[in-house]
């Protein structure tokens, strides 16, 4: 597209923000590189701990604005002031959280005649408050949801709203954005119960502890509109993005166009979208969210002012850079194109990988450091927008967003291919990732029929996600994968250079009788070689494994009977344990000679430690609250602590009804994933 | 000559048993009348081959299955490639008279331990394995002539021994012709020790005078739950020093790997320990004569590990894991680590850089700052000397703040111990590169391996802070009652916290990008493969120990 040297001729650009809904600064990234096209310095300000993040690496300049807390650094409204002053920055980005949505933030810019690049406070105003744009939106003819009502003050009010709206009921932070903090209630108990989370995660994320309960449509579908708004009262809307896969309200894979609207809708949509941004007068780039129901009615959620995280799918299918839109649209530029000139071209899907641990609520925080991270980029159409590398710590301060992953294609089905290769081939050590979940989830049936709702994950793993489930075949894959590089490491142990000393009268062997493990299952495995290429007879089947077996490389790209695949080797030991990484999913696999699979029933079982009397941390955090003390008795099910990573409150339980042994957790604490906060008797 | 010799001995041997198998399985109904004399010898060496293979019984085996234990053979079976054991000796049984002993039932030909020779990856290795069926693998002079037997061997054709112990203890009813086994075996011990690498394996009780042997070999490894070692056992030191303490406790894997660091590494079960033994092994050079092993290697070797460059944290009073660069630097990730649970403030194991052996020493921030105290020094200082001796590279990564102070330390003789360390350094003359990460502070900079210790290549990174100790401490010392201290502080920092100081001197030789770090191990280990460099002729030095 035109690049529009003469839009903005400042010397310089901040870049304010890392992450707090995602890792943002991948977003910066995508900035700077708009910016550096559009010959514009930029500025990154960062924390004491992202000193060496990627975005500040690639600004022209950086300054830091104070400590690794939020409220210290990145919420810190003077010290980025100052920042701003320092570097002479004529108009600053404010990525997505943080300030991004701050109106107090964009009036003081304003009066230091900063350029904010999005929209002016007005529209922030009007539509961060969740309950002013539902206002704004009905007076613009916007379908807005029914039963919606007012600030809350206390749980018993939070209780009464409830029952005059009707069960169930959503709670959420009204200056929260997207599903952030929000949580369902079905009973006067729980909306207590929401109401004390909610109101805490408000005031430790948003430093405003209002609070919003409205009507909760069960089973919809969330789709949005793009839209796009210039100074001049032009605005246009960039088709829709469908955002239902999610988890705990946040979203997982998106897509664009969505499968399930028709023209008609789509256009209905987009219009009440726009309009909704001329009542506003809204400029810059901006979602509108909707849930949509199964018989295609849909309803206003909010607006988010800002450019979101799925923004790049929005791009792929229309051509256009939003960045660039947005800074010119700040400058004062009118729109480029027409309604009519807004495509949809092509399919494109973006699942964003969360180093969380997919198995556990399907994705509880991890931590830890990359120590080793490969982006599939080698393949064609795909995009990686991440703000790490290798070697990066993904640490407990905020979310744990490690990319978007964006694959285009000119079909859906040709769009998810592309991603189910590109998550194969997504080295990412270190850190627990969701990658398996992703995988899982686009090869789905339902997923791939369309029929989707933000209840996804919780109909399609009722008991919680448990992984790939293995086929017969791909049992059998996997097993002649893992005795193939088993036997292709024992040869390569054998291989010394330039060593003389190595047996000439032992002869190589050409055949090996193996015992594999795989899930609690044991099968016994001949393996025959000729050169690369492997045979591996499994239960009078027979597979031809060939590779290149490269032992060093995390990737291992192997044909099974003349099918291509893409396994991920995680670790091999001595021992002959082997992890392998196969449709995104880790198994765990023993390979043994037949002779130590024989010997191994004399092996002593190990008995693992009785865990329903200890309670261990799940994932690294800080303790906020400790209800119990030693002596006392807990019922199952009772809370014993609240645990909060990554701005999340969660709250631990007794496994059963016990008395407490001793407490090794006390509030303010830190800890870590796995360590022991209370024992009970 | 001798190895020819002997090599046609075993091939002569070889065939004979085979001849004989097959002439006796060929026509056992039909026993030739004419040679009636000659065949009953045959069916006393099949019978007597036969009884060797079951050591002290199927109920005894049972017993030993029992207890989560292996049998000798089948540990010796795991250990080395299909096939390819030689035994020795299967026929020797004890000599002693006494006490009924001399009774049949009371023979057991081999006695109460397996030996030979055999491959492990193609390599040649001598291996003894104690048979706990028979007479609870006690020590007889029989079982410790053929230990000493194939030790003798193994140091004539250089080669590895591998010792998987499991004794009893003493053969009691042999009296002082035990004891005397256990001397002619640590006698060879230690005549080995050097020539050829030696490994025990206590898989089993070890007590007694026979903790010696393994403590005199160069790797002690032990495994979980089923091995002890002691000098007495917990029934002694309650009637001695009225201690209450269980055999895991006073001798187990953990007490051993954690607490006295005794054992080097401990593995899970038999099986465990006896295939981590192989991998191990491909790490080892045959004998001092032998290079550092070379294998095949598909990690290349100019890899960049950009990872490193943010590795080191801003603030040096940050920790961040020694192990990361390791594994991040090594060939594969692959690195086996000596004594992970033991002295951690310093890390030791083996690697390898574009396939060849490497011994690696790193200061382990995480733990303790990564200081040097006295367990750190001893261990850091036995594995340097091991690789010396066997020609193995040491690569030694620096983050050191300094040794620890105290009286703790200063009463238990870190002076004495901290010299080890240094000395073990110092001797050394194998190729030695050194990489120092950050910290690199008073006497324990000079101690790491540093230039001034004849190190071959010394590397700084960036964050590479050399100095006589931390900024605080220094200006304290040369501003001593002066009130400009945060002045003088960061004067302090601005001239030596930072590489400079050193590499003007040429004391390192580069500062280097983190991230080359591995490319440029890899090409200065080409260089010094045929560096050659020896000490004044001497006795035997005079280590402190």
């Amino acid at each position: 597209y035109l690049i529009d040297h003469a839009a903005f001729r400042s010397r310089c650009c901040i870049i304010v923000s890392r992450a707090q809904y995602s890792t943002v600064y991948d977003h910066n990234e995508k900035v700077m590189k708009t910016c550096k096209k559009m010959g514009i310095k930029t500025v990154a300000v960062h924390s004491d701990v992202d000193a060496n993040a990627v975005h500040v690496k690639m600004a022209d300049e950086a300054v830091c604005v104070g400590p690794a807390p939020t409220s210290k650094s990145y919420l810190n409204m003077d010290a980025i002031m100052n920042a701003i002053r320092q570097t002479g920055a004529q108009a600053v980005h404010p990525g997505y959280g943080f300030l991004s949505e701050n109106k107090e933030f964009a009036k003081r810019l304003a009066a230091e005649g900063v350029s904010f690049i999005g929209p002016d406070t007005h529209a922030i105003q009007a539509m961060g408050d969740k309950i002013e744009s539902k206002l704004i939106a009905k007076a613009a003819k916007v379908n807005t949801i029914p039963g919606f009502d007012g600030v809350v003050k206390d749980a018993d009010e939070a209780v009464r709203i409830a029952n005059e709206i009707g069960y169930p009921v959503m709670i959420k932070a009204s200056a929260g954005g997207g599903g952030k903090g929000m949580r369902i209630a079905w009973n006067d108990e729980e909306t207590r119960e929401g109401f004390r989370f909610s109101s805490q995660e408000a005031a430790s994320s948003f430093g405003d502890d209002r609070l919003l309960i409205e009507k909760f449509i069960d089973n919809p579908r969330h789709i949005e509109i793009q839209v796009l708004a210039d100074k001049h009262g032009n605005a246009l809307w960039l088709n829709e993005r469908e955002c239902s896969i999610q988890r705990r309200n946040q979203k997982v894979v998106e897509e664009a166009p969505s499968t399930f609207l028709d023209p008609e809708t789509r256009r209905a949509m987009g219009e009440q979208a726009v309009s909704l941004a001329k009542a506003v007068n809204y400029s810059s780039a901006g979602t509108v969210e909707f849930l949509v129901d199964s018989r295609k009615n849909f309803y206003f959620l909010e607006m988010n002012t800002r450019l979101q995280v799925e923004h790049p799918i929005t791009e792929c299918i229309t051509g256009l850079d939003l960045v660039q839109q947005m800074i010119r649209i700040a400058k004062g530029f009118p729109l480029q194109h027409t309604q009519a000139e807004i495509p949809i071209n092509g399919w494109a899907i973006e699942s964003r990988v969360y180093a969380e641990d997919p198995y556990k609520s399907f994705g509880l925080p991890s931590i830890g450091r990359l120590s080793q991270y490969q982006e599939p980029l080698n393949l064609h159409n795909v995009r990686v927008d991440s703000g790490i590398e290798e070697g990066s710590d993904i640490s407990i301060y905020y979310d744990p967003m490690i990319s978007k992953l964006v694959t285009y294609g000119a079909t859906r089905a040709e769009a998810l291919k592309k991603m189910e290769d590109a998550l194969d081939n997504y080295v990412i050590r270190g850190v627990t990732h969701n990658i398996p979940l992703l995988r899982e989830i686009i090869v789905h049936p339902r997923f791939i029929s369309g029929d989707i709702s933000t209840k996804f994950l919780p109909e399609v793993y009722p008991e919680g996600f448990k992984g790939h489930q293995l086929t017969a075949t791909g049992r059998k894959e996997l097993l002649a994968t893992a005795a193939s590089l088993f036997v292709a490491a024992q040869l390569r142990a054998q291989k010394f250079l330039g060593d003389l000393r190595v047996s000439n009268t032992q002869q190589e062997r050409r055949s090996w009788e193996l015992c594999v493990e795989l899930e609690k299952g044991v099968h016994m495995l001949g393996v025959s070689r000729s050169g690369a290429t492997y045979t591996v007879e499994i239960d009078g089947d027979k597979l031809e494994v060939s590779s290149d077996w490269n032992l060093a490389s995390p990737l291992l790209t192997v044909t099974l009977n003349g099918i291509h695949r893409t396994l991920q080797c995680l670790s091999r030991n001595a021992a002959g344990e082997i992890s392998l990484q196969y449709l995104g999913t880790t198994f765990k696999l023993r390979v043994l000679s037949k002779l130590a699979a024989a010997l191994s029933v004399h092996m002593p079982e190990k008995v693992p430690e009785d865990t329903s009397s200890i309670l261990r941390s799940p994932m690294p955090g800080t303790v906020v609250a400790v209800s119990v003390k030693a002596g006392d008795t807990v019922a199952e099910g009772q809370e014993i602590c609240v645990i909060e990573a990554m701005k999340m409150q969660n709250s631990m339980t007794a496994a059963k009804t016990a008395k407490v042994r001793s407490v090794h957790c006390k509030p303010g604490e830190t800890v870590g994933e796995g360590d022991l906060l209370v024992e009970l008797e | 000559m001798a190895m020819a010799a002997l090599a046609a001995v075993r091939r002569c041997r070889v065939l004979l048993h085979g001849a004989v198998k097959s002439s006796f399985r060929g026509s056992p109904s039909q026993p030739r009348s004419y040679s009636a004399g000659r065949l009953s010898v045959q069916e006393r060496i099949e019978r007597k081959r036969q009884a060797a293979l079951v050591g002290g019984g199927q109920k005894r085996i049972d017993a030993q299955h029992g207890r989560g234990k292996l049998t000798a053979r089948e540990r010796v079976a795991l250990l080395l490639d299909p096939d390819s054991f030689v035994e020795y000796d299967a026929f020797v049984e004890h000599r002693c008279s006494d006490f009924g002993m001399e009774a049949d039932h009371n023979k057991f030909p081999g006695d109460s331990v397996v030996t030979g020779q055999g491959r492990i990856n193609g390599r040649l290795v001598y291996v003894f394995s104690q048979d706990f069926t028979v007479f609870g693998g006690s020590l007889s002079g029989a079982h410790a002539q053929k230990i000493c037997k194939i030790m003798d061997q193994a140091m004539l054709v250089g080669a590895p021994v591998i010792g998987l112990n499991d004794s009893g203890g003493a053969r009691i009813q042999e009296g002082v012709e035990s004891l005397a086994g256990y001397a002619d075996i640590f006698l060879r011990n230690v005549m080995a020790s050097g020539v050829v690498p030696q490994i025990s394996l206590i898989m089993g009780p070890c007590a007694g005078g026979a903790v010696y042997s393994p403590a005199l070999t160069d790797f002690t490894f032990m495994v979980k739950d089923t091995s002890y070692l002691f000098i007495t056992g917990p029934d002694v030191v309650k009637s001695v020093t009225n201690e209450d303490v269980t055999q895991e406790e006073l001798g187990g894997a953990k007490t051993h790997t954690a607490v006295s660091g005794v054992a080097h590494k401990a593995f899970e079960n038999d099986i465990d320990a006896l295939l981590n033994l192989r991998e191990f092994f491909n790490f080892l050079p045959l004998s001092n004569k032998d290079p550092s092993p070379v294998t095949e290697c598909h990690d290349p070797s100019d890899r960049l590990v950009p990872g490193l460059d943010t590795l080191v944290p801003l603030e040096s009073t940050k920790a961040y894991d020694m192990l990361d660069v390791i594994h991040s630097i090594v060939d594969e990730r692959d690195f086996f680590e000596i004594m992970p649970n033991y002295a951690k403030n310093i890390v030791v194991g083996f690697a390898r850089m574009n396939g060849r052996t490497v011994g690696i020493v790193g200061n382990q921030p995480k733990v303790a700052s990564g200081c040097l105290d006295i367990n750190s020094s001893v261990k850091g200082a036995r594995f340097v000397r091991f690789c010396d001796a066997f020609n193995v590279p040491i690569i030694t990564f620096v983050d050191v703040p300094g040794f620890l102070p105290g009286t703790a330390q200063e009463y238990g003789g870190i002076i004495r111990h901290g010299a080890k360390l240094l000395y073990a350094f110092a001797e050394a003359t194998v190729p030695k590169i050194t990489i120092i990460t950050r910290k690199a502070y008073g006497g324990a900079y000079d101690v790491m391996s540093s230039k001034h210790l004849r190190g071959d290549v010394n590397y700084a990174w960036p964050s590479a802070e050399v100095a006589v100790m931390g900024a605080k401490g220094a200006v304290q010392i040369i501003f001593r009652g002066k009130n400009n201290q945060a002045d003088a502080e960061a004067e302090y920092v601005e001239k030596f916290a930072n590489p400079f100081p050193a590499a003007v001197r040429g004391f390192v030789d580069d500062i280097v990008v983190p991230s080359t770090t591995r490319r440029r191990i890899c090409r200065d280990l080409e260089v010094l493969a045929t560096k050659k460099q020896t000490n004044p002729w001497k006795k035997h030095a005079n280590v402190p120990l």
